[in-house]
């Protein structure tokens, strides 16, 4: 198990240092330049000497190979540098959007986990009956019903519901709050986003769980079981149900991956100062420093999450670590 | 007691307007409340908060109210292009040859950290803008090469000295970036300082600042300026500033009362739904806007050195009836040329049904620029025009222009890039055939605000690649006249010269300015420009 583990661990490296260098050179590719942006981006009168005091200051008007090195060694000792666009520590930017994007995602898993697991098992164990089709029906729409959507119609439906039962529309908080300092009104925010986005997580899940379980049940292992008379219940929860979970942890994983930076959209609906809308936001105003940071973040939440469920699934079988 | 300079003064009397269709009780009506916090929500993102640096409006509304200026638009009159209220100063006067002016500055201001202010502190923050050092960074510097010296003549009493006397001196000191700074801070700290930190003397002192969430404020309680019910300014107890990059978020959020206000503008549309929604509990304030639409054609490039294709391409826009139309989806509005409608050196409906392309004869119009093309070998020419990636309102006007030359036998298309590529292809000035392009600005101010159109080697925001050098001398010209009758005599030939005959630019519509807000905040007015009067300290909460 160890070496397994360390094998993993060394596989991070070049995988790193690849999307280093793709980030780097493809964010350079695209026409565009942040001072000129700052500067003259709103259409009015543009100062040719404030643009070139700027790209001097955020060092852009120096040789690519110069800059790449730079970014290079400042990653190498955790140095993500200046916000191009705020000259802000890209830390600073950073922290307070990683609080908010992981405290979604951690709630949209919660949310998907939780419809997803029992819904998932009752379509497998019900299988072809109408709860089936039901629970099916669900997942598909939740599959199908984009997240951002969804969440329009949510805050639609707030503002429409309450004017009409109170008289005064509400909507959730636009400002985020953490959950230290009031949970409340954190959870009143976060919530509805979490949903939106937890429920086509669950879809998946949903779907993922109901193959994985209808297919253990067809193992000999599960025949052997029920033959010699165990409980039903005891046969899906202690037999079945725990070698099903390989995918689904596998789906769960990515998807939380996936949450960290993916966003986009959903942060927008709900004014989510996050992760995801910092991205959208550091390309649209050609803030390299920070999109090269933005990408490593995610590459690296990507990569520790495929190593935790390597490792985990090592745990769950055995045949792994030894393969 | 205050003096305008003499152009500024004569322009002003005709030129003052109530375009502003306010809907709401004057606030001056009603009895002013203090406390509260209003939330505003803003639309755009801070880079620095250096106002001498930065361009946007992103910075302008959440950081403005940290900070005083010398002279401002006045707050309660700002639909005047000509109506200037002392900020920092007490009042100023204009010498006889009106190449001089001086300012009383108040006594007793304190910068938020508790020096106090004196007139070292205007001429460091002047100098800083007029004549930044190597390295340091003044977006309108150009604004002022008019400007000779800067000097204080006594503790609270600075001198500024032009080279000569003009009328765009007052607007362009009047521009709502041009935040005062401590001359110590300039000193201790340096000259970049203040992109990260905030000193002022406005209406309200920086709390904090958490990156693309907010910027919070609180009331200053040693701001300078007095209120209508005799105790100092402001009114509120503080205010934030949410970012909300979507639209449709800023909307909601004033619909379910998370803000109460967004000062750039919404779309016909988006008022119209939140009238229907709340009714009564919405006001609504609209105005001409200070950026002007239109597009320009690449001159570097063959097929548009000829003057009869440019001139077709402006004559097949039906501007009258593309206002009609458009203004009912979009945020633009008035047809005019290329000086702020309804201003004093603008020109009158009269004065633009003669220039190609404004008259109301739109088959007669349409004729003319077939024959144009044809005479000049490109009927059915293909056109393509680059536009930017944003619905408001670029991409409404751009389909309605693409729509417009396919009526003249053209086979336009259009190519819409992101902000970002659409503005580094055009800032190139090579590769694009015609392009949409615009000019915003703050303060009204024509005499600066027409520099877009000087030639390409002398104005930086010119993007149709042309030189002309009479259009040069022009413009030197009529900012160096005191004369109002000469100045607008001039600017007619300047305008005529760009829009009609050599068709260097074509206005389509002046961008129109909607504001719809919750009707319990008060004390606020619409300024033609997004920029202006956004210190806070009139506004107040009727709750």
């Amino acid at each position: 198990m160890l070496k397994y583990t360390i094998k993993r661990i060394l596989l991070m490296v070049p995988t790193l240092f690849g999307a280093a260098v793709l980030v780097f050179f493809l964010l350079r590719l695209i026409p565009g330049d942040v001072c000129e942006l700052r500067i003259g981006g709103e259409g009015g009168y543009v100062d040719e000497d404030a643009i070139k005091v700027c790209q001097h200051d955020l060092g852009t008007d120096r040789p690519m190979i110069v800059q790449f090195g730079h970014f290079i060694g400042g990653f190498m000792v955790f140095d993500l540098g200046e916000s191009m666009w705020t000259g802000k520590a890209v830390t600073h930017e950073l922290g307070l959007r990683f609080q908010l994007s992981l405290q979604v995602a951690i709630m949209a898993t919660i949310v998907a986990v939780v419809i997803a697991i029992p819904l998932g098992t009752i379509s497998a164990i019900r299988q072809d009956t109408w709860l089936d089709y039901a629970v099916r029906t669900f997942s598909i729409a939740g599959i199908a019903i984009p997240s951002f959507w969804l969440g329009i119609m949510i805050i639609l439906g707030l503002l429409i519901s309450t004017a009409a039962m109170f008289g005064e529309p509400w909507m959730p908080p636009i400002e985020y709050v953490s959950p230290f300092e009031d949970p409340v009104s954190n959870f009143v925010q976060l919530i509805w986003p979490a949903v939106a986005t937890g429920y086509r997580y669950s879809a998946v899940a949903t779907r993922m769980t109901r193959s994985a379980l209808l297919e253990v049940l067809r193992e000999d292992y599960v025949r052997t079981a029920r033959a010699k008379g165990l409980f039903e219940k005891i046969i899906i929860n202690r037999h079945a149900l725990k070698n099903s979970m390989l995918p689904v942890v596998t789906v769960i994983g990515i998807e939380f991956a996936f949450l960290m930076g993916g966003l986009v959209v959903t942060e927008q609906v709900f004014n989510l100062n996050g992760i995801g809308r910092l991205f959208v936001e550091s390309v649209q105003n050609h803030d390299y420093t920070m999109t090269q940071a933005l990408v490593m973040l995610v590459a690296v939440i990507f990569v520790v999450t495929n190593f935790v469920v390597d490792i985990f699934y090592a745990w769950l079988d055995p045949r792994i670590r030894y393969g | 007691m205050k003096q305008l300079p003499k152009l500024a003064m004569a322009l002003g009397v005709g030129a003052a307007f109530t375009l502003g269709a306010v809907t709401s009780a004057s606030a001056m009506s009603d009895k002013i409340k203090r406390g509260g916090i209003l939330n505003l929500v803003v639309g755009s993102k801070i880079p620095s908060y250096d106002g001498h640096r930065e361009t946007t409006f992103g910075m302008i509304h959440p950081i403005r109210p940290f900070y005083s200026l010398l002279i401002r638009v006045n707050p309660d009159n700002p639909q005047s292009t000509s109506d200037f209220s002392c900020d920092l100063c007490e009042f100023w006067r204009k010498s006889g040859d009106g190449k001089a002016y001086t300012f009383k500055i108040r006594e007793n201001v304190q910068f938020h950290d508790g020096t106090p202010l004196t007139s070292a502190d205007i001429v460091a923050t002047m100098h800083k803008l007029f004549w930044p050092p190597k390295g340091i960074a003044s977006s309108r510097k150009a604004f002022f090469g008019m400007v000779e010296s800067v000097e204080a003549s006594g503790k609270y009493e600075v001198v500024f000295k032009l080279k000569y006397a003009t009328g765009g001196f007052i607007p362009a000191l009047a521009t709502p970036f041009n935040f005062v700074y401590s001359k110590k801070d300039l000193d201790e700290r340096g000259y970049t300082w203040h992109m990260k930190n905030i000193n002022g003397t406005g209406a309200y002192t920086f709390v904090q600042h958490q990156p693309g969430a907010f910027v919070e404020g609180k009331r200053y309680a040693k701001y300078h300026l007095m209120g209508a019910d005799g105790k100092p300014k402001p009114y509120l107890d503080g205010y934030k500033a949410i970012s909300a990059p979507k639209m449709a978020l800023r909307l909601q959020a004033i619909r379910g009362d998370r803000a109460q206000i967004e000062f750039r503008a919404f779309p016909p549309k988006a008022r119209d739904d939140l009238k229907k929604a709340l009714g009564d509990k919405i006001t609504v304030q609209e105005s001409d806007w200070n950026c002007v639409m239109g597009f320009n054609s690449n001159q570097k490039l063959k097929k548009f050195q000829d003057v009869r294709i440019r001139q077709a391409l402006t004559l097949g826009l039906d501007r009258w009836n593309g206002s009609k139309y458009l203004s009912k989806i979009a945020i633009v509005k008035t047809v005019g040329g290329t000086v702020f409608p309804n201003h004093e050196l603008a020109a009158t409906k009269a004065e633009l049904v003669k220039l190609i392309g404004y008259g109301t004869d739109l088959k007669a119009n349409q004729a003319k620029a077939r024959k144009l093309l044809k005479a000049a070998g490109a009927d059915g020419m293909k056109v393509e025009l680059l536009n930017r990636a944003v619905d408001q309102p670029y991409k409404v006007v751009g389909t309605w222009m693409l729509g417009q030359w396919k009526k003249i036998g053209l086979k336009p298309n259009q190519i819409v890039l992101p902000t970002g590529p659409w503005y580094a292809k055009f800032r190139k000035k090579k590769d694009q055939e015609a392009m949409i392009d615009f000019n915003c600005q703050g303060v009204v101010n024509p005499l600066i605000d027409a520099s877009k159109w000087l030639s390409n080697d002398v104005a930086s925001n010119n993007y149709a690649g042309y030189i002309d050098r009479q259009l040069d001398k022009w413009y030197d010209q009529m900012n160096r006249t005191g004369d109002k009758a000469e100045a607008r005599a001039i600017m007619r030939k300047y305008e005529k010269r760009i829009v009609n005959d050599k068709a260097h630019y074509a206005v389509s519509f002046w961008w129109y300015k909607i504001n719809p807000y919750r009707s319990y905040v008060k004390g606020w007015k619409i300024a033609p420009s997004h920029y202006l009067n956004q210190s806070l300290d009139q506004l107040w909460l009727d709750k």
